[in-house]
């Protein structure tokens, strides 16, 4: 059985909450009967709600804060939350002026929120949804709604909290926010799998000296399977493929995250970050920003994800108002 | 048998969840090899839930009621797509139904052929996705399609039917879930929810026929 520090499996995600708030319970709090964490100091506008299955901290969970979301519905490891779960988070920090979700791009996440939408509607509160679907490897252009989202949740949600703060209606914050959305692509590399807790095997077996490129941050296959490559291959290979499915170019503008997936270091992720940084200059691309980080992980993965946005002046204010939470600040 | 009191229906419902939560390791291992593995996890939740729900309702004067309180504690309670799904299986075709004392052939089959509207509705999925639609869709036709009375024979058809569905699954591409990456790698596994889906009508049948 995969080794994991933890107690029972069905204690994984309740354990892990309490541990979050023992350490930052002065700024967040549990809401009420349900899996869900919010902000304690709720703000007079339209709230941001994120939410998931569990298991890619600090994404979604962790990331609620100022000028980010205001609360997250946290469903167990890799399962999306069922849609009371949700429906109480939302109603929580939602104060008069609606409710806007932001949420991976996934059958069972899109079924539970749309049904948490619904039953908000019949309680007189207005909800718009933004489903991010950034994972280029995950289907092809023409089919661009059938795509998984991944690291691009780290930007939408930076936007989304960013415009909700500014005060724009939910209608506003909506079109803003399915632009950032509609700008961000990404895609991944896997060097090693990850086990959902309690499970005798990992989701996936990857051999010593192999790689996949496309794995999805909940094992979902790749597109491709290849014997380890240096650094500046999988970077140059990545972003390849991001700047052909884009259509980002020489004079374009874009802020760029090197993600890990959790178990990989964050030296390993400066060392493609640098190649990266590389290749947008020989390329004649503005980078306004290189993000770094381990910020929307896969259990304990090993790997990383490169995500670029492509920035307008709208984006890029909002992209660069502060923001705070445990694990994202600017 | 010809039709169930709300007493019976009640008892109907405890048994189905009864197995399906008997069933958790087999579903788990079946959808280890082309899901996630977590299917029988979360059915033996969503039952459990559902069991302690019907445990503390009274049998009553509605049948209906009874289905959309399991579905609807299932919904609300496992999270994930089967949440929704195999919530609406129960709950879907007895929403916003008129109460009735007593279930016969016509209103079962019925109540499973609403159902499967919504779910195919809600989750996108049409037969031949790999999905509990293959198992449930010709579960539904065949109680729909049924003339007579006898509602253990009904069952027996509907899950043979289910049954037939899920081992078609087998040969079958999915397009839903983490198997739709697999690129084909899923081909001679079964589908774990179309499992789930031929244990509750087989569970049906096992109920009635013990009457």
């Amino acid at each position: 059985m995969p080794k994991k520090i933890m107690n029972r499996p069905e204690d994984f995600v309740h354990e892990a909450t309490a541990g979050f708030l023992a350490a930052h319970g002065d700024r967040y709090t549990q809401v009420e009967d349900v899996s869900g964490l919010r902000v304690i100091d709720v703000k007079e506008k339209t709230a941001v709600v994120v939410g998931g299955g569990s298991g890619h901290e600090p994404i979604f969970g962790y990331f609620i804060g100022e000028n980010l979301a205001d609360a997250a519905a946290a469903g167990n490891v890799f399962t999306s939350p069922d849609p009371g779960t949700i429906l109480k988070v939302a109603a929580s920090v939602e104060r008069g002026k609606g409710v806007l979700f932001v949420y991976g791009n996934y059958a069972g996440d899109n079924m539970n929120f749309d049904i948490a939408a619904e039953m908000l509607d019949e309680m007189g509160i207005e909800t718009k949804t933004v489903r991010v679907c950034d994972d280029v490897a995950s289907a092809p252009k023409e089919r661009y709604t059938d795509r998984r989202g991944i690291a691009g949740n780290v930007f939408v949600i930076k936007i989304a909290g960013a415009a909700t703060a500014s005060g724009l209606s939910l209608e506003e914050a909506y079109r803003v926010t399915a632009k950032a959305r509609d700008h961000v692509y990404s895609m991944g590399i896997a060097l090693s799998s990850s086990a959902i807790p309690g499970e005798k095997h990992p989701i996936f077996d990857l051999a010593d000296d192999e790689m996949e490129y496309g794995v999805g941050i909940h094992g979902e296959a790749g597109i491709r399977r290849t014997k380890l490559m240096p650094a500046d291959q999988i970077v140059e290979n990545l972003t390849d493929r991001i700047l052909e499915d884009s259509g980002i170019q020489s004079g374009d503008t874009v802020c760029s995250l090197v993600n890990g997936l959790g178990a990989t270091p964050l030296t390993e992720l400066y060392i493609m970050n640098r190649r990266l940084s590389q290749l947008l200059r020989e390329k004649g691309i503005h980078v306004h920003r290189m993000e770094v980080g381990t910020l929307i992980t896969s259990m304990e993965m090993a790997g990383a994800s490169i995500t670029l946005m492509k920035l307008d002046d709208e984006l890029q204010k909002y992209y660069d108002m502060p923001c705070n939470s445990p694990y994202y600040k600017k | 048998m010809k039709e169930l009191n709300c007493r019976q229906v009640r008892e109907m419902l405890l048994y189905v969840a009864d197995q399906v939560i008997k069933s958790k390791d087999l579903l788990t291992e079946i959808d280890s090899q082309i899901g996630d593995g977590d299917h029988g996890i979360g059915m033996e939740r969503g039952m459990k839930k559902a069991r302690e729900k019907l445990l503390d309702m009274e049998a009553g004067t509605d049948a209906y009621s009874l289905f959309f309180e399991m579905g609807r504690t299932m919904l609300m309670s496992m999270g994930g797509a089967s949440g929704v799904i195999f919530g609406t299986m129960f709950s879907g075709g007895a929403k916003g139904k008129p109460a009735r004392e007593t279930l016969d052939c016509p209103h079962l089959a019925e109540l499973m052929r609403d159902s499967l509207t919504k779910i195919k509705e809600r989750g996108q999925a049409q037969p031949g996705d790999k999905t509990m639609v293959d198992a449930m869709q010709p579960a539904a036709e065949a109680m729909c399609s049924y003339e007579g009375s006898d509602l253990a024979e009904m069952l027996a058809l509907a899950a043979a039917a289910a049954k037939a569905g899920m081992e078609s699954t087998r040969d079958l591409q999915a397009k839903f879930g983490r198997a739709k990456s697999l690129m084909g790698r899923e081909l001679g596994h079964q589908d774990a929810g179309a499992t789930s889906a031929w244990i509750i009508f087989r569970s049906m049948e096992e109920y009635v026929k013990s009457l």
